[in-house]
This record gives structure tokens, C-alpha cells and sequence, in this order.
């Protein structure tokens, strides 16, 4: 964990609301982890004072990058910041995913909208390559498919509104492929980042099938550190439960540990 | 080595002046007036990697009542103008669960620990105090009667005269240690309840507290927080806050923990100037998490500009003028 000024390189629109920004950060560049987040200041935002969270899309040399929704005051200020522009970042923050073991259990990733950004570092340091399953509501929320084919992995598409892939929900693919009697392989692991909703969805289905999975929980943060205990969610412990920090023993939390009959 | 005889006077230079940062709260000296606020720096530890938490007047940790305690549903916390509403409802691991878990790496700290108790009962209080006091170590306590976000405790004994006298005389009654009382903001006079933490024998005060507030969502109509309301922090409540030190200051003898909405020195010297002996700096951590440094820093440079040696010159120094 570093708390440093970067320099932004570049902050470009994907599609419709959705941008990338790299910024310059050789020291906290190598330190990032698959799953972690930066938590960034946004000065000019002036009387918003927090800082907001973001999953780290990629690392490339001594620069990492976010992809993000324009979804509120923070980030569309953020939008318009411009390269040269500086940010105050705390990185890399956040307990993240476990790698997958070469010859070990198949990924499957599953991400809606900009849960993709949380997943590329995954795909692209597993040993093991899977199956990425990503949803959203039309064609324009659907993030980097290309980006994840260019590593090779094979990419399902589901949209709601059926422009883009198959129409429908993300976990629909997902449970055709795990339940598909002619596919050869039993041994899964899921991985998932994206709305509550769906991460819920991914956990039942993981309980049902007795697959492992891991979920990268998205709730609104102050700190960042786990010392104001915002973000907190049910995680079980003993006979009951307890609130544990999604920035601190989060944002990857195995499945089976999360209290969903407590959860909002 | 290369010897060094010149002496400060010579080729023209200034004598620089020795400025003294130090304060004293009770029977306790900070190395200079800067501490955080509870709740806003967790036990230390946590912001350990990012600053040198040996540079800080004191390290302020998160209330701790007797045991474990889970604290409210989320939404806990919602952004405002220039300022925060929270109604974490003071999760925290108890006394047991704090010593365990978070004291072997407080005491190691060459700076003092305020350890923040609170209970449900005046009964409960004078137990976490005597805990505390068995404790070795331990810097000073701070009675957190002003909590507005737990159902019981908190903040009805800090708008009850009476029950805040009860808890203080009972805390005082176990512990020698300096006894530091959290003031709830939300009463007609601060006067009469600094008094009386005073007469019941605190040695300091806290001022203040956060506001009762709330925001709701226009669209769903509903609540933006869970528990309802919660209290209001950050550098919206600093002009409310300062006038409160000024009053209680005119009020009590003892000295005054100034804090809200302290974003940088300017902010800290007004409380000072308003009556504060020492301050804290509280939601600023969250997100400039450098800023009890930089506080101190500026505190330094100020006194060097307006060529003030001690920093007790500032405490209660504003000028009134009287028709």
C-alpha cells in the first residue's frame, strides 16, 4: 500500500458512459495483485470530499489502469480530467483473487458491466486458461471482450436486451456449461465480479453445484484502510455471522464465507 | 565526520528560536497538539504503513465498550457537502477482543494511546475504565457520551447533565488516568455540561462530537442511510464547532480537544485560538490521510511567521472586542 500522486497518461471513453484512465505509477505499478482496487482523490471535485474505490483493469510496465463507469459525481469528474492531470491514489489496496494452479481447476470468470475491469489481471496472470462469461444490459456495457480473446480465452456474451450474444442473464451460459452432460470437465472454479444481484446469483449457484467461488464485492467505501467501517458485509464466523471490510479482508471473499440471509 | 564549530550567531544569521509544540492534557504530555478522532483512525495500525504515527500528539482509538459489539446495517456512511454522515453504531471487538488484538502493537508506540470507552450503562463505563486502568500503558481515557448512533449509551448520557456527571464520577472513582469527556454537540448550552464533566473530575474535554443529520434519496424516497439518521462530520461542521470550544472554554479550566471538519493548520490554529489546547483531526483521515502531518507542520510554520514560541500562545488567545 502506497499513497502517492500519479500523473494520468490517458482517459479515453470505451463505449457510451464507460472510460479507461492509466496513469503513471512505477512504484505501486508492480505491487498490484489480481483483484486489488486503488482508491483515488479526485480534487477537483471539491466539496465531494472521498475518495472513490476502483478495481485495477491492467498493469503494463510502470503504469496501471481503471475502467469505470460514468455513474455519479466522482467519476464524472474524473471524465473529464485530461492527461498530465495528477490523481491522489492509495494502491494497490484489498485482499484479491487466488491464482488458479496450472492443471488445476477450470476458471470460469463471470462479470457484469465494469466487473470485467476486476477480472483482466486474473485472466491474464492464470496459468490456467477458462471460460469468461460476461453480461450486461445492452451491447455498449459489454467491456473488452477482445482484450480477454486476445489472451485466449474463450468469451461468452449475454446481454438483457439480446443486441449483443445470447439474451439473457450471465448465469445462464454459466450453469449450460457447468451442468452440460457432454462436457468432459467437473473441476471448476468460479470468479466473479458485479452487481450484487449477480454475485448472489453466482454464490447460489456455487452452494447448489458445491463449486468453489470466489466474489469481488462491490459496496461504497470511505476509507479505504479499515478504519471506518463502511463497507462492511456479512461473513460468517462462529455460530452466527459478523461485518467484515470489503477493503481490507475484501474485496475477493470465498462464497461459502458470506452470510446472505443477512446481507442487505 | 566533519567537524561543525560555526556557531548559530555568526555571518548575520537569526537565533532560531526554540519553539515548544508540547501540551498537557491531565497529567499526560503530547509532544505537540495533534491527535486524530475516534473513530476516524481505527487502532492505529491500520494507517501505519502510510504515515509515521510516532510524529502524532496521540493516537485516538475507535470506542470500545465491554464486549464485541456488531454494529448497524449498511448503508452505514453517505457523502454530503463538504462533509460525511455516519451511523457505523461503534462496531467494535470489546475490551477482551482490543487488548488481544490491537494493544501489543499500540504500546509499542513511543506517542500516547486515548483509549475511547463507552457503555450502556454508568456501570458499564466504570468497568472499561477499570480494565483500562489495569491496563499498563495506557495514555489517557475518553468517555464517548455523545455517540448519536447507538440506541442505548452514547449520547443520552452527554445530553443529560446528570447522567454526565454520573459517568464521570464513577470513571473517575476506578482509574487515575486522565479522563478525557467526548461532548455531544447537541445541546441548548455547552456550559453547564462542560462544567459539569469538570466538577465531576475530567481532566479534559473533547469538543465535539457529530451533528444529528440525515439524507434521504429523492428518487426511491428513501433513507440514504440504514440506520436513518447519523451523525455529521467534516468541514462543514467546523464553524459550529469552534463557537462550542469558545463557549466551553469561557466555561471550564481544563483544557479542550478541539475537532471537526480539520482539514489542514489554519483550521487547527482557529480551534486553538477559540480555546483548544490540542486538536484532532478526524474525517479529513479518510481521505488525506497525510493530514495530522501536514497539521503539525503548518502549526510550526505559523508560529515561526508570527514569531510565537510557545504553542500554549494560542490557546484562547481570539480577540473579543466589547462595545
Amino acid at each position: 500500500m502506497l499513497e502517492q500522486t500519479v500523473q494520468i497518461v490517458s482517459n479515453e471513453r470505451d463505449t457510451d458512459s464507460y472510460f479507461r484512465l492509466v496513469a503513471r505509477a512505477p512504484q505501486i505499478a508492480p505491487l498490484i495483485q489480481p483483484g486489488q482496487f486503488a482508491h483515488v482523490r479526485v480534487l477537483p471535485m471539491r466539496d465531494a470530499l472521498l475518495r472513490r474505490p476502483f478495481s485495477i483493469f491492467q498493469v503494463e510496465g510502470e503504469t496501471f489502469s481503471i475502467l469505470y463507469k460514468n455513474i455519479g459525481k466522482g467519476t464524472e469528474v474524473l471524465s473529464r480530467m485530461r492527461s498530465g492531470e495528477e490523481l491522489e491514489v492509495i494502491a494497490p489496496l484489498g485482499h484479491g483473487f487466488t491464482l488458479p494452479n496450472a492443471g488445476g481447476e477450470i476458471p470460469l470468470l463471470v462479470a457484469g458491466g465494469y466487473g470485467m475491469a476486476a477480472m483482466y489481471l486474473l485472466a491474464q496472470r492464470s496459468p490456467q486458461k477458462g471460460i469468461v462469461f460476461v453480461g450486461g444490459r445492452r451491447r455498449v456495457d459489454i467491456l473488452c471482450e477482445k482484450e480477454f480473446q486476445a489472451l485466449g480465452w474463450e468469451v461468452r456474451v449475454t446481454t438483457e436486451d439480446g443486441s449483443h450474444g445470447e439474451k439473457g442473464l450471465v448465469t445462464q451460459p454459466l450453469l449450460a456449461e457447468i451442468r452440460n452432460p457432454k462436457s468432459e470437465i467437473r473441476n471448476y472454479k468460479l470468479f466473479a465480479c458485479g452487481p450484487t444481484g449477480m454475485l448472489k446469483a453466482v454464490g447460489k449457484i456455487a452452494d447448489e453445484l458445491k463449486i468453489p467461488a470466489e466474489l469481488s464485492m462491490d459496496e461504497h467505501m470511505c476509507c479505504g484502510v479499515g478504519v471506518c467501517l463502511t463497507c462492511v458485509i456479512p461473513v460468517k464466523a462462529g455460530n452466527g455471522w459478523e461485518y467484515q471490510r470489503t477493503c481490507t479482508e475484501g474485496p475477493v471473499f470465498d462464497s461459502r464465507q458470506i452470510a446472505w440471509e443477512a446481507a442487505k | 565526520m566533519k567537524s561543525k564549530v560555526q556557531s548559530p550567531m555568526s555571518k548575520g544569521s537569526e537565533p532560531k528560536a526554540e519553539i515548544n509544540l508540547s501540551v498537557k492534557i491531565g497529567s499526560l504530555t503530547l509532544q505537540n497538539p495533534v491527535t486524530v478522532a475516534s473513530g476516524t483512525f481505527g487502532y492505529g495500525v491500520e494507517y501505519a504503513q502510510l504515515l509515521d504515527l510516532n510524529q502524532l500528539g496521540a493516537v485516538v482509538v475507535k470506542g470500545i465498550r465491554l464486549g464485541p459489539v456488531r454494529g448497524n446495517p449498511t448503508p452505514r456512511t453517505v457523502e454530503v457537502a463538504s462533509g460525511l454522515i455516519n451511523a457505523i453504531g461503534l462496531q467494535g471487538p470489546g475490551v477482551d477482543g482490543f487488548i488481544k488484538k490491537y494493544w501489543p502493537f499500540l504500546k509499542g508506540l513511543k506517542v500516547p494511546t486515548i483509549i475511547n470507552i463507552w457503555g450502556t450503562t454508568v456501570e458499564e463505563y466504570a468497568e472499561v475504565a477499570r480494565r483500562f486502568d489495569a491496563l499498563a500503558g495506557v495514555g489517557a481515557l475518553e468517555l464517548n457520551v455523545s455517540c448519536p448512533n447507538i440506541k442505548e449509551g452514547g449520547a443520552q448520557f452527554g445530553t443529560d447533565v446528570k447522567l454526565l456527571a454520573q459517568v464521570v464520577a464513577a470513571c473517575r472513582k476506578v482509574t487515575q488516568l486522565p479522563l478525557i469527556t467526548k461532548m455531544s454537540p447537541n445541546v441548548v448550552n455547552i456550559a453547564p455540561f462542560a462544567k459539569a464533566a469538570e466538577d465531576a473530575g475530567s481532566d479534559a474535554l473533547a469538543i465535539t462530537n457529530s451533528y444529528p443529520a440525515m439524507a434521504i434519496d429523492i428518487e426511491t424516497r428513501k433513507p440514504k442511510l440504514a440506520n436513518i439518521t447519523g451523525g455529521l462530520t467534516g468541514p462543514c461542521i467546523k464553524p459550529i464547532a469552534i463557537k462550542l470550544v469558545w463557549e466551553a472554554a469561557k466555561a471550564v479550566k481544563i483544557p479542550i480537544i478541539g475537532m471537526g471538519g480539520i482539514q489542514n493548520a489554519a483550521d487547527a490554529i482557529e480551534f486553538m485560538t477559540a480555546g483548544a489546547t490540542a486538536v484532532a483531526v478526524g474525517t479529513a483521515n479518510f481521505y488525506a490521510p497525510q493530514t495530522p502531518l501536514q497539521v503539525i507542520a503548518g502549526i510550526r510554520e505559523f508560529m515561526e511567521r508570527k514569531k510565537i514560541s510557545d504553542v500554549r500562545e494560542l490557546t484562547g488567545s481570539v480577540q473579543i472586542h466589547k462595545k
